[in-house]
């Protein structure tokens, strides 16, 4: 078996909110992303998948449990190799009004790791690296782009260029913190498919964070997405087959709850119902499984004393659930 | 609730709105000769990408624009009716509105509820103290009477109302805010709600639980609905009728179904295959080539043409008007619309 490129295990990360209190935003999180591979984390705000994104990036410590880049524990490893994890690994974050920097040119920007990694010599070397890069995110003509600043630039165009710059450096996994969202719904799908056109072509592995399950599946059609509730992962399955035979039932109710721009269809979509609309706080998190005291099958004692754990299943799903591992296991 | 016909009068007629913005690089066009009827008790969603004109179409609505913008042209005659629906025959042209009469229509005869919860409240007062400002500003209930309709509309928003009643805006979730602003615009019980973006921001079981609020309000209230989003899977959720708002005009309006089923503009079109579903082939979905127009600096003619896959030489000429297409109900403004749901939609059904 092949060592994934990144792998968590048993992360926790806790926040200190006040002198002896803490809240625990990601917990026991186990995940394994191989090279080339796509990955859309979902859930709602607050269910950790922001501070799961940004300790695989290196910018949080995990409070628990380890994170493998190419089989070495982050935390452990030695400086040469922690720039190796570091280069290898960039983030594009959400915001593309607050992550370039409004007094730098577009060229400013894309020379600035171009230069501080050596990664082309002279000045014309680094002008032509920054044009091959503007080109691949698809900002064309790319020579016109360098000299602007970037108020000049629509969102979708600053998205490219956050983009092209996270790639100046030949990274192996892109975590894109919902890259897309502040973007305008009719480019969103371009800017997409540029990440996965550099997925093929460069091979890249994409954790792509999101709240919005339709664009999981679009980005995420041949690879996985996982479903986090309160800082745990309740599902991970093949896009596909999460979106059209979800197991988990928080799966199943945001599913459920989203609607399809289809009039017939959406206003005659079946809902499942939640036994409580409120999202318990993070302070008191409910004991046992999490979702319990929301989750239409709820089943009693085990539900609310045992916490499940996330079982992987021979179709390739894995969902920590009590009711749905004992109805799979007698099948 | 069955939808009033076009015959009903309406409950806002908008003719030859045209609202511009000035900057030091000219007029921004937000608004280009818009004709409108909010029909009475109707819902309508007013779709359309960021720039488009749809927000200064809603503040326009209620004169609420910012000092930069200018209402070159134009008149909203709204009508009130009573209890039965029936006109009362009181009309007035809202552009001739003094600032005293604007303060008393808005709130009573029209509310409006912004996108960003937040920042709509004062964040030093209470929500009670919030409902007892607008409350007094319209001579309305107070004290006693007030907090028992109050809790009322917080009943029909899904609310608790002892947790929200003495709350301070911070104090309460984003949904929940977004709720109390829906019921603080039906305080009034005015005739015509505008919601901005009422679902964006939110998440996915805070957004269902939103869109079951207004559809439960619109079951047991009655008031014209006027909602403005990017979401085509809203408006297919909640909306009567849809009119797909670019560069600063309807371009396309007609009944949901039918907008749904026939689309005859290219950009609803576009916007379609643009958005993802959860049941939608990957092959489906397509971007619409290019950006939306500076709407200082327009295109000749329609202002789609350089986006639009089916442009020919009229379209850079000449700016189509908005007609009636397969039905009087139905309309686009396309030289091509009859080519455009063919030659454009995906799988055809």
């Amino acid at each position: 078996m092949t060592t994934p490129l990144i792998e968590l295990k048993n992360v926790t990360r806790r926040f200190q909110v006040k002198r002896n209190v803490s809240i625990t935003a990601v917990s026991d999180v186990s995940l394994k992303i191989d090279a080339g591979e796509i990955v859309c984390l979902v859930g709602e705000s607050g269910c950790g998948k922001t501070t799961t994104g940004k300790m695989i990036a290196g910018l949080l410590k995990p409070s628990e449990g380890e994170i493998l880049f190419n089989g070495q524990d982050i935390t452990q490893i030695k400086k040469q190799d922690w720039e190796t994890y570091r280069l290898g690994v960039q983030m594009v974050h959400q915001d593309p009004y607050a992550s370039l920097n409004p007094t730098h040119t577009i060229y400013d920007i894309m020379s600035a790791p171009l230069k501080a990694h050596r990664k082309t010599g002279g000045e014309s070397a680094t002008r032509a690296a920054a044009i091959e890069l503007l080109e691949s995110v698809d900002l064309t003509p790319a020579a016109d782009f360098l000299d602007k600043f970037p108020h000049q630039l629509s969102g979708g165009q600053r998205q490219r260029v956050s983009i092209a710059r996270a790639l100046t450096i030949h990274p192996k996994f892109i975590i894109a913190d919902e890259a897309v969202s502040m973007v305008d719904v009719s480019i969103r799908i371009s800017l997409l498919n540029t990440l996965l056109k550099l997925k093929d072509k460069n091979g890249l592995a994409v954790l792509f964070i999101t709240h919005d399950l339709a664009l999981a599946k679009y980005f995420a059609w041949e690879g996985r997405v996982g479903v986090m509730y309160l800082g745990k992962l309740v599902e991970v399955s093949p896009a596909r087959q999460l979106v059209e035979a979800p197991q988990h039932p928080y799966t199943k109710v945001l599913l459920s709850a989203v609607p399809e721009a289809d009039p017939e269809r959406t206003r005659q979509k079946q809902r499942i119902e939640l036994r409580s609309m409120d999202i318990p706080s993070l302070l008191r998190l409910p004991s046992g499984c999490a979702f319990h005291p929301r989750c239409p099958y709820f089943d009693g004692e085990r539900c609310e004393k045992e916490i499940p754990e996330l079982t992987p299943f021979a179709d390739g799903s894995a969902v920590a659930c009590h009711t749905v591992t004992e109805m799979r296991n007698a099948e | 609730m069955s939808i009033p016909s076009q015959n009903h009068p309406s409950t806002l007629s908008i003719r030859n709105l045209t609202i511009e913005y000035q900057v030091k690089r000219g007029a921004v066009q937000a608004v280009r000769n818009l004709n409108l009827e909010i029909r009475y008790g109707e819902s309508l969603a007013l779709i359309g990408e960021s720039g488009s004109g749809k927000t200064t179409i809603g503040m326009g609505m209620m004169r609420l624009l910012p000092s930069t913008a200018r209402i070159a042209t134009g008149e909203m005659i709204f009508r009130r009716f009573d209890k039965a629906g029936q006109a009362t025959g009181v009309e007035f042209d809202v552009m001739k509105l003094n600032e005293r009469e604007l303060r008393l229509f808005r709130w009573k005869d029209g509310a409006m509820v912004f996108q960003a919860a937040l920042n709509a409240f004062n964040p030093v007062l209470k929500i009670r103290d919030q409902f007892g400002d607008t409350a007094r500003a319209h001579g309305y209930l107070q004290g006693e009477a007030l907090r028992k309709r109050a809790y009322e509309l917080f009943g029909l928003v899904r609310l608790d109302p002892e947790r929200v009643w003495n709350s301070y805006p911070h104090e309460l979730s984003g949904g929940m805010r977004q709720r109390v602003l829906i019921a603080l615009g039906l305080l009034l019980d005015p005739p015509m709600l505008i919601l901005d973006e009422p679902t964006t921001a939110l998440d996915i079981l805070t957004q269902r639980n939103i869109m079951d609020v207004l559809k439960d309000l619109r079951g047991k209230l009655n008031f014209s609905l006027v909602f403005i989003s990017h979401d085509l899977s809203l408006a297919a959720e909640l909306a009567d009728r849809i009119a797909t708002v670019y560069a600063g005009r309807i371009v396309e309006l007609g009944n949901v179904y039918d907008t749904f089923q026939n689309p005859q503009h290219p950009y609803t079109i576009g916007l379609m295959s643009a958005v993802p579903t959860l049941t939608t082939h990957r092959d489906h979905v397509s971007s619409i080539p290019g950006s939306p127009p500076d709407l200082i600096d327009m295109p000749s003619g329609c202002k789609f043409h350089p986006r639009c896959p089916l442009a020919v030489e009229q379209c850079k000429r000449e700016e189509p008007p908005l007609i009636p297409t397969t039905d009087d109900e139905h309309l686009a403004a396309c030289w091509r619309w009859m080519d455009a749901k063919q030659k454009l939609m995906p799988n055809p059904k």
